[in-house]
């Protein structure tokens, strides 16, 4: 018969149904939601682990009797070696190659910002754009090798004898050609998330376009232009590459773009290159300086996020 | 009309100061264009600075006359006298090793060429000059060498060869090669990507599809958009805590057996590059999920599937290619950076190849850095010409990163 | 001239998007400090031809213009014609109130300010503030910020910026569709004051808001290729008591679609 091969019965034949609506436990489903947690929190232990090796480590090292509060924040001199405790040498480094590179990168990334989404034909944008992205994928040890091997010489001839072969010119100088396109990619989100209708406010008004851009645009994104610049200077701080190759191997207390000398990062990347034994103050000195910068940076960031955030609530 | 107020002006005067609007306009909007250009122009120098220093005239002395060797020109020697010379010039251990690590006979010629170069003749690099040099002042160059040199020959060369990428470091720049390096940035990628793929989409997946909306995953997603922003280098200082130090007996490989290694292995290396790229695979493939319309999730509910149904059938097949692109992006990154590796100890001298997660390693990046930082300028030449291997491998996967995008885009 | 008595005259304007006709045809003679309402179903080209008027459709790629729209005889889609002037001649209020993110002041200052205004700032926001019936209510905030004034606020702080720089005409988008009906109320109370100095065309699609306030109408519709057209203009009374078209009369008397 053919009602055999069949697996649904007539409707008349299904008779009366009893629905179980229960929750039902479905193991597998719980397993993996479990497992699907775990990697979620797992970003948690991460930062978790960040704070508490870094933190252990440096605790040591403050708990060494020699090192003060008083010595670290109060004096220049780094050589954990032979007791000198001053983090103002290895700061001083950091300050300024991050200055010259926001001070490049800043005005630069704006600027392109403001083209590209104030100015640039639909076809220019789309041979821009890349070139920004290259930039920014360009791994930093390269800018490392085109920091040293074509600014410093460039730089050399300008300065003659005033600069040094290792000097925290050329390092930020480059540092700011890396930081460029963050700034201008993050700046341009920034100037195209402000509605239309103010653009159209200020042209109905008469404006030009560049009226329009600098006087009612740019204002309106200028959070959104300062997360940027937050998170540019945190990815100075804690860039260590180009410093690492360009600026200088040896801490020295000094703010003269053309003296070499050793930021925090470039001083880590030297230190734990070479021979290092665990349990020795060079070891434990290396991670209280690690912990700096995260907290640095964990801090420019925090406060760039706020602001984006921030930002985004005025235009929704 | 409103006569009471003509504060404008008009006409002529208007004219002439929306001419010096149109000025300034001009003038700004070609100072705006003009960080464009500085961008470019510095993308440019740099690709030219890389591409000047991989090529260009050598000078060159041999310690050993060839003359003692063969009669005929070396340029013009076959693969067969090469292997009369080498049996005949090296001692019969040293010929018995290299047969060792590979039959001589099965060789090709350029190879021996290079045996014969190194152990034979022994190369002297006496100057390098950058391309530009060369092409430019040819004959200044020629008349240098001359003068400075007059043992030596100027020979216009590639440190890009076929042989740079398959011959393993070296202390001589003239026959180091990559090929260690591009093994251990393979591992590492490998290692990296086989810990941050699953775990970073998985935690994609909690956060878009399963998480309440409580402070608990708003700590989380804050804390990944932090991690993405933490400076490479703590993650090092964090896998040379954790993961050379803490655990150690398992990344040393110890526990299984293996002996000779300590925590600075390429397993250590690529968990770190794993935990570094981790934020940066879960954001993008949070927007990859993020992406993928609703009624599709309600569709599939609707016909009484389970939220891993749902998840797996739908979501994460429609979510794919944004997937493998945050995937391309995360294997660029680990395959460029340097710092954390630094941390984590890898080798600086090292011509084996790794063939365990226990191995000693090292990675381009890494050679890169190593030949940027000496004196000489020969190997400066083998780090441009490292560098160059490094773009072409991030560019290719970018490319494909792009293919990918277009291939897949689908119009919602 | 004969003209004269006429703000703007159109003559066969046709705009297009692209190869799309949004609007076609349209021949019409706005007469000076009068009120002029464009009405019609929402889609039939209204925005975009008032937003013609003002040359606002140039920011949109691939909008044109073909025809011609007189300003004193000139063409103001002429080519030695420039646009920034013309929109300081024309201003423009928008369907949804757009202050600058800057103060109440800086609002009516920063447009005074660009256009080369020469006489004393304060003295100008202060009777731009009184033309628009805003001034008793912010007299006191000047300098905070124009956000944290109502929709209706803003949007007579929106018409206030455009008086100050004192132009010819005043188009209006919808100025009232977004706020609540005693604002719409106060607008249009206020276009009756601005209408002894300016003259105004304003989109509506409230009819009463267009039978009460203007005093000519321009009644628009689209054909079968979906290109908007003005299909009866008149004055207000007549399109809304005897209407010459059956549309018309269907449309006002809300019997339409
Ligand atoms: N920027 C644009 N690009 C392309 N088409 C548009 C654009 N703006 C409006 N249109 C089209 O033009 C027609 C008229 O629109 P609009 O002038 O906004 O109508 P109304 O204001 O009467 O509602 C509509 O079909 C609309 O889809
Ligand atoms: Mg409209």
């Amino acid at each position: 018969m053919k009602e055999e091969t069949l697996n649904i019965k007539p409707m008349e034949t299904r008779g009366f149904r009893q629905f179980n609506l229960k929750k039902k436990l479905r193991i597998s489903e719980a397993l993996i939601q479990g497992l699907l947690f775990f990697a979620g929190i797992l970003s948690i232990f991460v930062t978790v682990a960040i704070v508490y090796e870094l933190g252990k480590e440096a605790l040591l090292f403050f708990n060494d009797p020699d090192v003060t509060l008083g010595k670290f924040f109060g004096t220049t001199k780094w050589q954990p070696g032979i007791g000198q405790y001053g983090i103002w040498a290895l700061v001083s480094a950091t300050l300024t190659t991050s200055s010259i590179a926001i001070l490049i990168a800043l005005p630069l990334g704006l600027a392109s910002a403001v083209y590209l989404s104030e100015y640039a034909t639909q076809k220019m944008r789309s041979i821009l754009k890349p070139i920004l992205e290259i930039l920014a994928g360009i791994p930093t040890v390269v800018y490392g090798y085109f920091a040293l091997l074509f600014v410093t010489p460039i730089l050399k001839t300008i300065f003659k004898d005033g600069i040094q072969v290792y000097n925290m010119l050329s390092a930020g100088l480059v540092m700011g050609i890396m930081i460029l396109p963050l700034i201008a990619s993050m700046s341009e989100d920034a100037l195209s998330a402000v509605p239309r209708s103010l653009r159209e406010g200020a042209y109905a008004m008469g404006a030009t376009k560049l009226e329009t851009s600098l006087q009612v645009v740019l204002p309106a994104a200028l959070s959104g232009i300062g997360a940027a610049v937050i998170v540019g200077i945190s990815r100075a701080v804690g860039e260590t590459m180009i410093v690492a190759v360009a600026a200088g191997a040896g801490p020295n207390f000094s703010f003269n773009p053309l003296d070499a000398a050793e930021t925090m990062t470039g001083h880590i990347a030297r230190i734990s290159g070479g021979d290092l034994s665990y349990n020795t103050i060079d070891y434990t000195s290396l991670f209280a300086i690690a912990l700096m910068l995260f907290l640095v940076t964990l801090v420019l960031n925090l406060i760039s996020q706020w602001v984006v955030n921030k930002f985004r609530e005025q235009y929704e | 009309m409103n006569e009471q107020n003509r504060n404008y002006p008009e006409g002529s005067a208007f004219y002439s100061e929306l001419r010096k609007r149109y000025l300034t306009a001009t003038i700004w909007q070609t100072l705006f264009l003009s960080a464009l250009v500085i961008a470019v122009v510095s993308l440019t120098a740099l690709i030219y600075n890389v591409l000047d220093g991989a090529f260009g005239y050598v000078a060159f002395e041999y310690k050993n006359d060839p003359a003692e060797f063969t009669p005929t020109p070396i340029h013009e020697l076959t693969k067969e006298e090469l292997l009369v010379i080498l049996k005949e010039g090296l001692s019969s251990g040293a010929y018995n090793k290299l047969d060792n690590e590979q039959k001589m006979e099965k060789r090709s010629q350029s190879e021996l060429y290079i045996l014969f170069l190194e152990r034979l003749l022994q190369i002297d690099t006496k100057a390098t000059w950058s391309m530009t040099d060369s092409l430019t002042r040819g004959d200044e160059i020629r008349a240098e060498v001359a003068e400075k040199y007059p043992d030596a020959e100027l020979e216009f060369r590639s440190w890009l060869t076929p042989q740079f990428l398959t011959t393993p470091m070296s202390s001589k720049a003239e026959f180091a090669g990559v090929r260690t390096a591009v093994l251990g940035s393979l591992w590492l990628v490998g290692i990296a990507i086989l810990f941050a793929l699953p775990v970073g989409v998985g935690a994609a997946v909690y956060l878009q599809e399963y998480a309440p909306k409580n402070w608990l995953t708003n700590i989380i997603q804050t804390n990944i958009n932090n991690l993405a922003g933490v400076p490479s280098i703590v993650y090092g200082m964090l896998g040379l805590a954790v993961f050379v130090r803490l655990l150690e007996t398992l990344t040393s490989g110890a526990a299984f057996g293996v002996t000779d290694s300590n925590g600075r292995t390429v397993l250590s290396a690529g968990l770190t590059m794993g935990i570094l790229v981790l934020p940066l695979m879960i954001i993008n493939a949070q927007e990859a999920i993020k992406a993928v319309p609703d009624s599709l999730r309600q569709a599939a509910f609707g016909v009484g599937a389970t939220r891993w149904q749902t998840v797996w059938y739908h979501v994460l097949p429609n979510a794919l290619p944004g997937i493998m692109t945050g995937s391309i992006l995360a294997i660029s990154r680990t395959l460029g950076e340097t710092a954390p590796l630094i941390v984590v100890g890898a080798s600086t001298f090292i011509s084996l190849d790794p063939d365990s997660p226990f191995s000693k390693f090292t990675a381009l990046p890494i050679q890169i850095y190593q030949w940027t930082t000496r004196p000489q300028a020969e190997f400066h030449a083998i780090a441009a010409s490292a560098i160059i291997v490094l773009l072409v491998l991030l560019l290719s996967l970018n490319a494909t990163a792009i293919l990918l995008r277009n291939r897949f885009q689908r119009r919602w | 001239m004969e003209n004269i008595n006429y703000a703007i005259e159109t003559n066969d304007l046709s705009i297009h998007y692209g190869s799309f006709t949004a609007v076609k045809g349209v021949n019409m003679k706005v007469e000076r400090q009068k009120i002029t309402a464009i009405i019609g179903p929402s889609g039939c080209g209204k925005s975009t031809l008032l937003r013609a008027f003002n040359r606002m459709n140039d920011f949109v790629p691939g909008c044109h213009v073909t025809g011609k729209l007189l300003l004193d005889n000139q063409n103001l889609y002429g080519k030695d014609v420039d646009p920034v002037e013309v929109r300081r001649k024309i201003g423009m209020v928008f369907q949804k109130p757009n202050p600058f993110p800057k103060s109440i002041y800086e609002n009516i200052a920063w447009g005074a300010r660009i256009n080369g205004f020469k006489g004393k700032m304060d003295e100008l926001v202060e009777q731009s503030l009184r033309s628009a019936a805003l001034w008793d209510e912010v007299k006191d905030k000047l300098q905070q910020s124009a956000y944290a004034l109502s929709g209706g606020q803003q949007q007579r702080l929106c018409i206030a910026r455009t008086i100050a720089i004192q132009p010819e005409i005043i188009l209006m988008d919808e100025p009232a569709s977004a706020l609540d009906p005693i604002s719409t109320l106060r607008i249009e109370e206020l276009m009756q004051e601005l209408k002894k100095n300016y003259t105004i065309i304003i989109v509506t699609h409230n009819m009463q808001q267009a039978a009460r306030a203007s005093d000519y109408t321009a009644m628009m519709m689209i054909d079968d290729q979906r290109a908007g057209g003005v299909i009866e203009f008149d004055d207000t009374k007549t399109i809304f008591t005897r209407p010459g078209d059956k549309r018309t009369e269907d449309y006002v008397t809300g019997r339409f679609g």
